[in-house]
């Protein structure tokens, strides 16, 4: 479990997080939804230990992440898989060399075993005949392919997704968030996602955390969206007319 | 941010970079990859300059020796010094920090604005050590070398420019680039080369490594490297003359 108690971010004295408190369980996809500016990006960065929080503790399994030593603090990032919201690949590395990099930096594994896991991935994240394509030569929708199989080559505990499908059409952002769902259930990983699409929330969000300047403002499911009264949420969520359309329709076939 | 600021977190930077890397096999393979972008792939632009400039100093020498009492054998001097002190050394590595250093910090700068280092600091990766230390290593071992070539080439083009145009014999030439020998002037133009290469690998890595936003940002950086690299060699350029030369 990551527990994150009562998380503080400033910068140059302006605060971005106050005091966000949730916890994120084993084999749920948690979401981090707002309007751009809430704090998201800081907020999974703070989890990354890309920021260095002013106040709080932020917990994985118990070791907290702001007492860990370097060498431990390495020892925990061997253990996150992270999809950038641009994938984040390596350009002058084929695909193929994008995904057997953290094997090849963290492993003692012979070329063939490396090869053989590379393999594996990209056949779990549907990619075929891509392997010596550069990221320049494939699509959007294969690059953050590619950067899933990537994050996922190490096999590890906890995965964070930044806006996994942004950019993408509409039915490729469905493919995707339907395999990290997938890979969530059949690792049993921690996976945490930053995103602002509705769509995603409403298909994948187990957990949903919806910050608000730098506030947790509303916490639950996206089945417990639709009958909140929440009106920070309800805000966000019916800024789009087909959110009150599918609500209603939802409302009625519930009645 | 102040010099002064820039100048400290320059220092930390390299802290970071001066640390064992996390795996040989990983940095081995970087490092002839940096020794293949930084180094083979600027050879040919450093012969060509070299060979002119070589030349241009050997006819300029010429044309300005019209004396009858000053013999010609001193054009042959004078272009093996002019390119042994500072042409070679100095000269050329003004130009490959201009097309190393805008390599450099664009590349980076890059990985930055892309989240591509993020990625690599996610993974628990020391990316200063990973990125820059091939970079300073591949330089200090390859430029010496090609700043040797360059003065082998500046000296032969100022020969073949003096074949061409008849303005001296070859035999002056040849008796002059002989004339007074000093091999510590060989010495003093490889400790300078050592320090521009360290210059030239930091600097711009420095610039490309702490950009903040889009492209524009990357092509400012990638603009100021190169100043900075080149003011930097200039000005190191006058004390190590001092220390070692006088």
């Amino acid at each position: 479990m990551i527990e994150v108690k009562d998380l503080y971010k400033e910068f140059n004295g302006i605060p971005v997080l106050k005091g966000v408190s949730t916890t994120f369980e084993k084999g749920k996809t948690n979401m981090i939804i707002g309007q751009s500016g809430s704090g998201k990006t800081v907020f999974l960065k703070c989890l990354l230990g890309l920021h260095i929080p002013e106040k709080g503790i932020i917990s994985f399994d118990g070791r907290k992440h702001t007492e860990l030593d370097i060498k431990e603090r390495r020892q925990l990032r061997q253990e996150i898989g992270m999809v950038f919201q641009g994938g984040a690949l390596y350009d002058s590395l084929t695909v193929e060399e994008n995904i057997m990099f953290p094997l090849k930096m963290f492993t003692d594994n012979s070329y063939s075993e490396m090869l053989e896991r590379v393999n594996f991935v990209l056949d779990r994240v549907n990619l075929e005949n891509a392997n010596k394509k550069f990221p320049s030569e494939i699509s959007g929708g294969m690059q953050k392919r590619v950067s899933i199989a990537r994050a996922i080559v190490m096999n590890p505990k906890y995965l964070f997704c930044d806006e996994p499908n942004s950019g993408l059409d509409p039915n490729t952002a469905t493919v995707i968030d339907n395999l990290i769902q997938e890979i969530t259930k059949e690792y049993q990983m921690i996976t945490v996602i930053n995103s602002h699409d509705m769509n995603s929330v409403m298909e994948i969000g187990e957990k949903i955390i919806f910050l608000k300047n730098g506030v947790k403002a509303w916490e639950g499911s996206n089945k417990e969206i639709f009958k909140t009264e929440n009106e920070s949420i309800v805000d966000f969520v019916y800024s789009s007319n087909l959110f009150k359309k599918v609500k209603e329709a939802y409302l009625n076939e519930t009645k | 941010m102040n010099y002064l600021e820039h100048i400290g977190k320059y220092f930390i930077m390299l802290k970071q970079v001066f640390k064992k890397p996390q795996k040989w096999s990983v940095f081995k393979e970087m490092l002839f990859r940096e020794i293949e972008d930084l180094g083979l792939k600027s050879l040919g632009i450093i012969m060509f300059i070299s060979f002119f400039v070589g030349g241009v100093v050997a006819i300029q020498t010429a044309l300005n020796v019209d004396s009858p009492f000053i013999p010609k054998y001193l054009i042959g001097f004078a272009t093996k010094r002019s390119m042994i002190l500072e042409f070679a050394p100095t000269f050329m590595c003004v130009i490959l920090a201009g097309k190393v250093g805008s390599y450099i910090s664009s590349s980076i700068g890059t990985m930055r604005v892309t989240e591509q280092i993020d990625a690599l600091e996610v993974m628990g990766i020391n990316s200063l050590n990973y990125l820059v230390l091939p970079k300073i290593i591949a330089t200090l071992f390859f430029y010496p070398l090609l700043i040797l070539l360059a003065m082998f080439l500046g000296i032969y083009g100022g020969y073949v420019a003096g074949t061409l145009t008849d303005l001296f014999f070859s035999e002056d030439y040849v008796y002059g680039i002989q004339l007074d020998f000093n091999p510590y002037f060989i010495k003093y133009a490889l400790i300078k080369t050592l320090v521009f290469a360290f210059v030239i690998a930091t600097i711009p890595a420095y610039h490309g490594y702490y950009v903040k936003g889009g492209s524009l940002e990357v092509g400012r950086a990638s603009t100021q490297a190169v100043v900075w690299t080149s003011v930097v060699i200039i000005l190191l350029n006058y004390f190590l003359t001092q220390m070692l030369l006088g």
